[in-house]
């Protein structure tokens, strides 16, 4: 038997390091202009052109309650897409594809880095190093999305 | 597995039903040799196709009409309203069968039985008919040919036709089962008819077969010729023709018992799941072969272009850059041009079941009407075309019953006994038009006034002062009928406002005039697309948003001291009209401070009746916008209804104007 090891899009928000799953990642962007969308739940930055077509960008940041930080040359905008939804996040950095054996990763403890576990799928771990595994779906969840933008 | 047949037999047989539809129709008024065959040629193939399918409910209705249609062209019945109606309610019937095809993927067990006795028509062969019937529900499962298909044969022999049947042996390494077979189908239809195979097609077609299959063809041609055909194609490893006589048959249908069962055991030894066939068939679209080639051209030149670019030094070849630059150019909008012809199908899809419609109604209300049809190469963009059929069917139910008059009527005020409603369809700058019209009575403005006073829109007082179009656009408010008896056509009062807000949703407005005893005419205007529109792009604060002109009705500049508020609403005067006032600014949160100026720019948008006006910071002008969507993740914002990209390759925001009243 083959172990199963699962590959990460690694990506930094403040100095925690986090994971997506890469069969959930379509391109990874340079940060570019984003035109606000009024009425949009608060942690939706705003739409993107991205090559034709209009993509929603979030901030992952404000989605998970973080501390603001600056736009830098390493912000970047990871496209993700889940069933029939392709949204982009903006980060501040994206470092580099990482492999895991599924025995690397743990559930997550109720908090991790600040960020409700909810959101997580797991905790990875690799060389004493720790990756917070995100689970888009909860991430994206478009109830929510619909919920907040009545409100 | 895509069921590629399913699709093209859908397709097909809609396109044979329209032809039986306007044929009968032109048989009826018109009855001569060539229109008989034409229909003839449809109902036949649509019997092939669904006798190949499987489908034996339709090929029992087409068999049945073809015999029908045969006594007409050998004069032995003659061409009458009822038999034109008969003949048309088979045609309804075989549409049902085939949508329940397109919604399930099977025929439903519908009754055929009273269809095909009209058709039959001969009451001493109505009792072998329902024999026969019975007699192949019941035996079907176990004889080879069912007494139709025996019937076919007995025909074909009849005529001296030959009757074949193919065994067809696959290579036991061939991959492409399926793709073989159809192979097959494809040499074997041009030289003849195919009545059976076994298994059934759509068995053939899942690869729910072993090596083996039977076809059986009904041909004029030799054996060899068949063989020589089939050898053609590749990875066949056996090919066995026996000619089916018909008094062969009995010997035959042992012999299939026989195949049939080997067929079937190897069924069970694969042990094959049921397929699946509950599914719904995909929109699709026909798309002219030119067209696709231009498209292909346009974007190989793309890819010439690209590489010109990349081959380009940077710093020197400024002049062959912008000249490359402005080829693009030209190849982006004429590659957007053809994109958007793709799209477009001609109105004649819609007005071709007119002529069906005109002649029921007439027929429904004894009055002699015509159908003159212009314009209908007209195209449109195909959700245009999609949603536009019933509001069509609406003005023309409208004219036919409120319109027209009765042939004595006609007569005693010097018409034609016979009326005329005329379709037109023609293209406007960038909107399509299409007309219904008819040479009736005109709407009475008299009595549109009345209903609409006793009905309390409005006083006496008030009456006397309205408009011509005002009066008219009570027609188009919900419940409004001033027809006295409601009948089965018009009346009911529900229809004309449906049809204007349906002509809304489309982005299109109407419009009516109607003079006494001369005509009404209704205009609809459409936009030719609905993917790209007019929009004004307007700035508020430091964002640009679009507003679809086809809701503005003008742009004013409003001093502010005229703004009043009421009970918390802002309003202002117009030419004596209250009108609303919503500062886009605060209802989009957008930080702006250009509150304190002293004139407001101000976009007044309509819905229906009702107008709100809109103060923006400022107007950037005109444009023409490409429509996107925001995705399933946005949907639901509120007063956004899309977004567009704008020449800088900015996102700019579409307003929904609607959703602000």
């Amino acid at each position: 038997m083959t172990e199963k090891i699962r590959q990460f899009v690694e990506f930094k928000l403040g100095e925690e390091e986090y994971g997506v799953d890469i069969l959930q990642v379509k391109t990874i962007e340079r940060m570019m202009p984003v035109t606000r969308v009024p009425k949009a739940p608060s942690f939706v930055e705003g739409v993107i052109n991205l090559r034709g077509e209009i993509v929603p960008v979030i901030d992952l940041k404000k989605r998970f309650d973080l501390p603001p930080s600056q736009i830098t040359d390493n912000t970047r905008i990871i496209i993700v897409s889940l069933e029939d939804i392709t949204v982009g996040m903006i980060v501040d950095s994206a470092t580099e594809v990482i492999q895991l054996p599924q025995e690397a990763i743990e559930p997550a403890p109720n908090i991790t880095g600040g960020i409700d576990s909810s959101f997580l799928d797991g905790v990875g771990k690799l060389d004493g190093k720790l990756l917070i595994l995100l689970n888009l779906s909860k991430v994206l969840k478009p109830q929510e999305v619909t919920q907040l933008s009545q409100l | 597995m895509n069921n590629q047949y399913l699709d093209i037999f859908l397709e097909e047989s809609k396109e044979h039903i329209q032809n039986l539809n306007s044929n009968l129709l032109e048989l009826e008024s018109n009855p001569g040799r060539e229109i008989i065959d034409e229909i003839f040629r449809s109902a036949h193939t649509l019997k092939g196709m669904s006798g190949t399918m499987g489908f034996t409910r339709i090929s029992e209705i087409t068999h049945e009409m073809e015999s029908l249609l045969q006594d007409i062209k050998n004069e032995k019945v003659y061409v009458s309203p009822e038999i034109i109606d008969t003949l048309l309610k088979s045609v309804d019937f075989l549409e049902e069968l085939i949508n329940d095809i397109a919604e399930n993927g099977q025929e439903k067990d519908r009754d055929i039985e009273v269809i095909l006795e009209k058709l039959k028509n001969k009451p001493r062969n109505l009792t072998t008919l329902i024999e026969l019937h019975k007699d192949n529900e019941k035996s079907a499962a176990n004889k080879k040919f069912n007494e139709f298909e025996e019937r076919l044969i007995k025909e074909a022999a009849g005529k001296g036709l030959l009757i074949w049947e193919i065994i067809i042996r696959l290579d036991k390494n061939c991959l492409l089962k399926s793709a073989r077979a159809f192979l097959v189908f494809k040499t074997l239809e041009t030289l003849g008819e195919i009545i059976k195979t076994i298994p059934v097609v759509q068995d053939i077609e899942d690869e729910k077969f072993d090596d083996e299959f039977v076809i059986y063809l009904i041909s004029t041609h030799q054996q060899q010729k068949l063989k020589v055909a089939l050898d053609s194609i590749s990875e066949i490893n056996e090919i066995v023709i026996n000619e089916v006589e018909q008094n062969y048959l009995e010997m035959a249908r042992e012999n299939c018992e026989e195949s049939r069962g080997n067929i079937n055991r190897i069924h069970d030894d694969q042990d094959i799941k049921p397929a699946n066939h509950l599914k719904k068939t995909s929109k699709t679209l026909r798309v002219d072969i030119e067209r696709l080639d231009n498209l292909m051209n346009l974007v190989s030149e793309l890819i010439i272009i690209k590489t010109r670019l990349d081959d380009m030094d940077e710093k020197t070849d400024g002049q062959k850059r912008r000249e490359a630059v402005e080829y693009l150019e030209r190849i982006t909008s004429s590659l957007h041009d053809a994109v958007m012809k793709v799209r477009m199908v001609p109105i004649e899809n819609v007005f071709n079941r007119f002529p069906r419609v005109v002649r029921d109604l007439a027929r429904e209300l004894s009055k002699n009407i015509d159908l003159i049809i212009e314009g209908a190469e007209t195209e449109l963009d195909r959700t245009v075309i999609d949603e536009i059929g019933d509001p069509l069917i609406h003005l023309i139910r409208n004219s036919a019953d409120h319109g027209i008059e009765a042939p004595e009527e006609r007569l005693s005020k010097g018409k034609p006994a016979t009326g005329t409603i005329k379709l037109k369809a023609y293209h406007d700058g960038n909107n399509v038009v299409i007309e219904v019209s008819d040479d009736g009575k005109g709407i009475d403005l008299k009595k549109v006034t009345k209903t609409a006073i006793d009905r309390g829109l409005i006083d006496r007082e008030q009456a006397k002062n309205l408009k011509e179009s005002e009066i008219i656009s009570f027609l188009f408010e919900p419940g409004f009928s001033t027809k006295d008896s409601v009948t089965d056509i018009s009346g009911r009062g529900v229809g004309l406002d449906v049809v204007k807000t349906k002509i809304e949703s489309l982005g299109g407005g109407i419009e009516t005039t109607t003079l006494p005893d001369q005509g009404t005419t209704f205009s609809i205007r459409l936009p030719l697309t609905l993917a790209i529109i007019q929009a004004l792009m307007v700035q508020v604060g430091e964002e640009k948003y679009a507003i679809p002109l086809s809701a503005i009705k003008e742009t004013v500049i409003v001093p502010s001291k005229d703004i009043k508020k009421v009970q918390k609403n802002e309003v202002t005067l117009l030419r004596g009209n209250v009108i609303p006032i919503l500062r886009l600014c605060e209802i989009l949160d957008i930080h702006s401070n250009n509150n304190s100026e002293e004139d407001l720019t101000v976009v007044i948008v309509k819905k229906g009746e009702r107008d709100i006006g809109l103060v923006v910071d400022g107007m950037i002008g005109q444009q023409e916008i490409v429509i996107k969507s925001l995705g399933n993740f946005l949907k639901n914002i509120q007063f956004i209804a899309g977004a567009t990209i704008l020449g800088d390759g900015k996102v700019a925001l579409i307003l929904d104007v609607n959703t602000m009243f």
